[in-house]
């Protein structure tokens, strides 16, 4: 088999992991694009292992290896990260990406403003 | 470098019988699936029904299960059904659940970046893509002969060379246990005098932990 | 120790002194009065020891180069000869007297000690440059001279008057000094060293190239620091600063630097008779001119000064003449009774409260409150006016003498011209003198009017000093039978012709004033004036301060007063309209040098404000512009931030992959 179909399946499932990472809302369905883009790396590694034990028998099956790594990692990863989304969505109500904005610029220009508030309440 | 050289030389001998135009069976298997998979990914960052998101994104991990199985590596493809469809995307349903997704299609699923994201990703498609095929197009794996991602084979390679990492990484898997039960704990200390909070949290880690 | 090394310490120690004064002054104030007086006169007494040794004989030369210095060797060099020797024991002792009586003038006054630490700087610059054997050496102390000098005029600095001249002080004798350094340079050029003996070496072989260049470009410093005419501007404004310090700085040394500068490189000068023209017209106009000019000042300090620079213009023309002994006769004996003369105006000041003549006039007995500084004064009014067988007969009669002796072309090196231009306008200058002489003496001590005020006792380190000085007022003359052979010169006795005519002219000229001075005081009571100092309990330094500058308001001019009880008006008539302001030549310069440069400044501070700092202002403005385009681009939104990362990298990796593949 051709090296390109995987390499190439698995950039297009990279890039429309990244899709969603940049245009989903909601948090829990970030972290499902998240997910995706692991699993396009998941199988180049694979990909690449198997061509690389066949070709220059390589017995080390590092592709392998590293996959399940990776899928270890994105399990906790997810539990992490799906704590986290809970959290903030107790915290504030919603889990929308784009409402999280306490980085935004002139945010500290009111915070102070914010403080006297509650302290005079 | 001579392992290097070796492959290099056998991959243009290879390149040299077989052709994008005369694919194998299992080539064809592989594009069709491969076509599937990503039809499903797609959808999984479309759709306006969330909870169908996580639906499609199984269809995506069942697909690249089976492409890991036409690439001869079996335990991953085990692996990968276990883990991903089995856990992960209950986790994530259940991260659905608790944070009050709709059921049904939601407007505003995509955000105002919508159009920044689709330019970033179709310019970074291209340019992976284009890298990818001129790197590879003549490039040959050779599927025939015992499976290279036997479990025997991945079992020893990981038992053998690997043990250090698996180990480090039960050590990983721990400490994100931990962190889970810290940051649903003080969520909790911090939800109880309003009794509305609290029934979401308990559940939310016991799942968790249940679905690990 | 050795003549070498008594010299090198005579202006070490006030060096030290100053150094500790400054170091010590606030923390240890009971050390700075003997910190200000003891080096100095031990420094003194270094050099009445040097000068015992060298006794006019061979000169003493010692030199050390400290480092490689170029083409041209600088070297801390000594060159003592019967000038140096001499000049630095008057420096001690002008030095030592100013100490002394600054003690009790200032004695009150907060910044005395840094005053003191800087008479001392001034007092071992002063004694480097009559030492000095090395004209770079001799420059630096020059120069020090020069940053002192404005640092003690400016010493009352609340008042406007000696700021602006301290700050004229400086700038003038700067714009001297810069072409006398060009003329060092061109000297040392054609001599190869700047060791003075090396450069008259040179010049007794005929080795320089173009005396008339350097020796015009020398006078140009020395017209700035000897206060000659046309840099002669800022000695009367001078004036502003404290009386000790224009006995020290603006009559017995630093004025006399430039005189002693030209007397010990005369063979240069002489190497260019233009050089000795310009330099007599330059006396001539000088001497001349200032002694019209002080004929017609109110300010008591004012016509010293004025004094003072037609004084230093005999000293020019006897350097004109090719006399440097009788020049340097009539600079010891000038700074001597010069001195004696503003130390004494500064106790008549203290004592009437006031600087103006014309206030003076109208007080009566003030001599009755200060008989030390009157008999003193006397003294020292009657050797400035030549009169025999005082200190400034013997030294002026030399100068004339020399004079004659040049119109006769006897002498072999000054042209006869010279010669002819010092003696006639010398001797008219020897009846202005008498005559402002005897006005100033007869306005300040013989007034008619209200009693003068009583300010009680002056200090006594005061008067002890003017008695001091009046011994070498009185006697110095007869130091004529000695001084040839220390000067190595022609004799310095004076002349019949010379005599009769200098001290007829003197008489005459006193006495005339004299007259017109009875005619005229009988006005004074009918014109009154007069402005007195608000506390006159307070120390000299302070009433001074005060007086001079109560003396715009009260007469509307800082010179002059509108008195018709001065003789010196009837005596000028029409002319003393321009005397007063010393022939306009303050106006002339600011039409030619303030103006342009006020419009020049005034150009560059609008091109400063309106276009540099457009620039500048632009400069804020373009990253201010950008920085808000920036903070637009903060809106906390991740999902932007993540996807212009994004592109970046994607961008980035295109390019290097181009780069990469050579595309």
């Amino acid at each position: 088999m051709h090296l390109a179909y995987p390499a190439v399946l698995s950039a297009l499932l990279f890039c429309t992991g990244l899709y969603g990472v940049l245009a989903r809302r909601n948090a829990v369905l970030v972290l499902m694009s998240v997910e995706l883009m692991l699993n396009a790396v998941n199988l180049n590694l694979v990909a690449f292992d198997v061509w690389l034990s066949r070709t220059a028998r390589e017995t080390l099956h590092s592709g392998q290896a590293l996959t399940l790594f990776t899928i270890a990692i994105a399990a906790a990863e997810i539990g992490i990260g799906l704590a986290i989304v809970l959290a903030v969505h107790r915290n504030r109500g919603t889990a929308d990406i784009d409402r999280l904005r306490d980085t935004a610029e002139g945010h500290e220009s009111d915070a102070p403003a914010a403080e006297k508030a509650e302290a005079t309440a | 470098m001579t392992p290097a050289s070796a492959a290099l030389t056998t991959a243009t001998a290879a390149a040299g019988t077989h052709g994008f135009l005369s694919p194998t069976g299992v080539e064809i298997a592989f594009l069709l699936v491969g076509i599937a998979t990503f039809g499903a990914a797609l959808v999984t960052v479309t759709t306006k029904q969330l909870v169908h998101a996580a639906l499609w994104l199984v269809a995506t991990l069942g697909g690249l299960a089976v492409e890991y199985l036409l690439l001869t590596a079996e335990f991953i493809a085990w692996v990968q059904v276990l883990i991903y469809v089995g856990s992960v995307v209950v986790l994530l349903l259940f991260g659905l659940m608790l944070t009050k997704a709709p059921i049904g299609p939601s407007p505003d699923a995509d955000s105002g970046n919508r159009w920044a994201a689709l330019t970033v990703a179709v310019a970074a498609a291209g340019a992976l893509v284009w890298v990818v095929v001129d790197a590879f197009r003549t490039t040959w794996i050779d599927l025939s002969g015992p499976a290279s991602g036997s479990t025997k084979v991945t079992g020893a390679s990981l038992f053998r060379y690997w043990v250090l990492p698996f180990e480090a990484l039960s050590v990983l898997l721990l400490t994100a246990l931990v962190g889970a039960i810290v940051l649903s704990r003080k969520a909790k200390a911090d939800t109880t005098p309003t009794p509305a909070g609290t029934p979401t949290v308990p559940g939310s880690r016991r799942e968790k932990e249940g679905a690990r | 120790m050795t003549t070498t090394t008594l010299a090198v310490l005579v202006p070490l120690l006030p060096f030290l002194g100053a150094t500790a004064g400054l170091l010590l002054g606030r923390t240890a104030p009971g050390f700075v009065r003997p910190l200000a007086v003891l080096p100095t006169l031990t420094s003194l007494v270094l050099a009445v020891l040097v000068a015992a040794r060298q006794g006019g004989g061979r000169a003493v030369d010692a030199a050390t180069e400290l480092t490689p210095t170029g083409s041209v060797p600088i070297e801390l060099a000594l060159h003592i000869d019967g000038f140096a020797a001499l000049v630095a024991v008057l420096v001690g002792v002008v030095a030592s007297c100013v100490q002394i009586y600054s003690t009790g003038y200032l004695r009150d006054d907060p910044r005395y000690p840094s005053y003191a630490a800087l008479v001392s700087l001034f007092t071992s610059a002063m004694l480097l440059v009559v030492y000095s054997g090395d004209l770079i050496v001799l420059l630096v102390g020059w120069e020090v001279m020069g940053i002192c000098s404005y640092f003690l005029v400016g010493h009352y600095w609340e008042t406007p008057e000696a700021r602006a001249a301290s700050l004229k002080a400086f700038l003038v004798t700067k714009l001297g000094d810069v072409p006398f350094l060009i003329g060092l340079f061109a000297l040392a050029a054609d001599a190869g060293s700047f060791r003075i003996t090396t450069v008259l070496g040179t010049v007794a072989s005929g080795g320089l190239h173009h005396p008339t260049l350097i020796a015009l470009l020398l006078l140009a410093g020395v017209a700035g620091k000897s206060a000659q005419f046309p840099l002669h501007t800022w000695l009367p404004d001078a004036m502003a600063g404290p009386t000790p310090v224009s006995a020290l700085i603006h009559a017995a040394t630093m004025v006399a630097a430039g005189v002693y500068f030209v007397a010990r490189l005369l063979p240069v000068f002489e190497a260019s008779s233009a050089a000795m023209v310009v330099l007599a017209v330059m006396a001539a106009v000088t001497m001349a001119g200032s002694a019209l000019t002080a004929l017609a000042q109110d300010d008591i300090k004012r016509v010293l000064a004025y004094s003072t620079i037609s004084q230093l213009g005999y000293m020019t023309g006897a350097l004109a003449v090719g006399d440097r002994g009788a020049a340097v006769f009539h600079l010891l004996s000038h700074g001597a009774f010069k001195a004696l003369l503003f130390l004494a105006a500064g106790v008549i000041i203290h004592a009437a409260g006031t600087n103006s003549l014309a206030a003076m006039s109208r007080m009566k007995d003030l001599r009755a409150r200060v008989p030390d500084a009157y008999w003193t004064m006397t003294v020292a009014l009657l050797a400035l006016a030549a009169i025999p067988p005082f200190a400034g007969f013997f030294s002026k009669e030399s100068v004339l003498a020399a004079a004659e002796h040049a119109t006769t072309g006897h002498a072999e090196r000054a042209p006869g011209a010279a010669g002819w231009i010092v003696l006639v306008v010398g001797l008219v200058t020897a009846l202005l003198t008498a005559a402002y002489a005897t006005r100033l003496w007869l306005l300040a001590f013989r007034g008619h009017g209200a009693e003068a005020p009583d300010h009680g006792r002056q200090p006594l380190v005061m008067n002890a000093v003017l008695w001091a000085l009046a011994v070498p007022s009185l006697t110095f003359g007869l130091a004529y039978r000695v001084l040839p052979d220390w000067f190595g010169g022609s004799g310095l006795t004076p002349t019949l012709t010379t005599s009769v005519l200098g001290t007829g002219l003197a008489l005459v000229g006193g006495l005339v004033t004299y007259g017109v001075w009875q005619r005229t005081t009988a006005l004074a009571a009918r014109a009154p004036l007069g402005a007195l100092a608000a506390h006159p309990e307070a120390d000299a330094g302070l009433v001074e301060a005060e007086a001079i500058a109560s003396h715009t308001p009260a007469y509307g001019d800082v010179a002059n007063a509108p008195d018709p009880a001065d003789p010196g008006r009837v005596l000028l008539g029409p002319l003393h309209r321009h005397a007063a302001v010393g022939f306009h030549l303050d106006a002339v310069y600011d039409a030619l040098f303030v103006r342009p440069v006020r419009a020049g400044a005034r150009l560059v501070r609008f091109l400063d404000r309106e276009v540099v700092e457009t620039y500048v202002r632009a400069a804020g403005a373009l990253p201010r512009l950008l920085g808000a385009a920036v903070r637009r681009a903060q809106t906390g939104n991740v999902q932007t931030y993540v996807s212009a990362l994004l592109a970046g990298t994607v961008v980035l990796a295109v390019a290097a992959l181009l780069v990469a593949t050579g595309a």
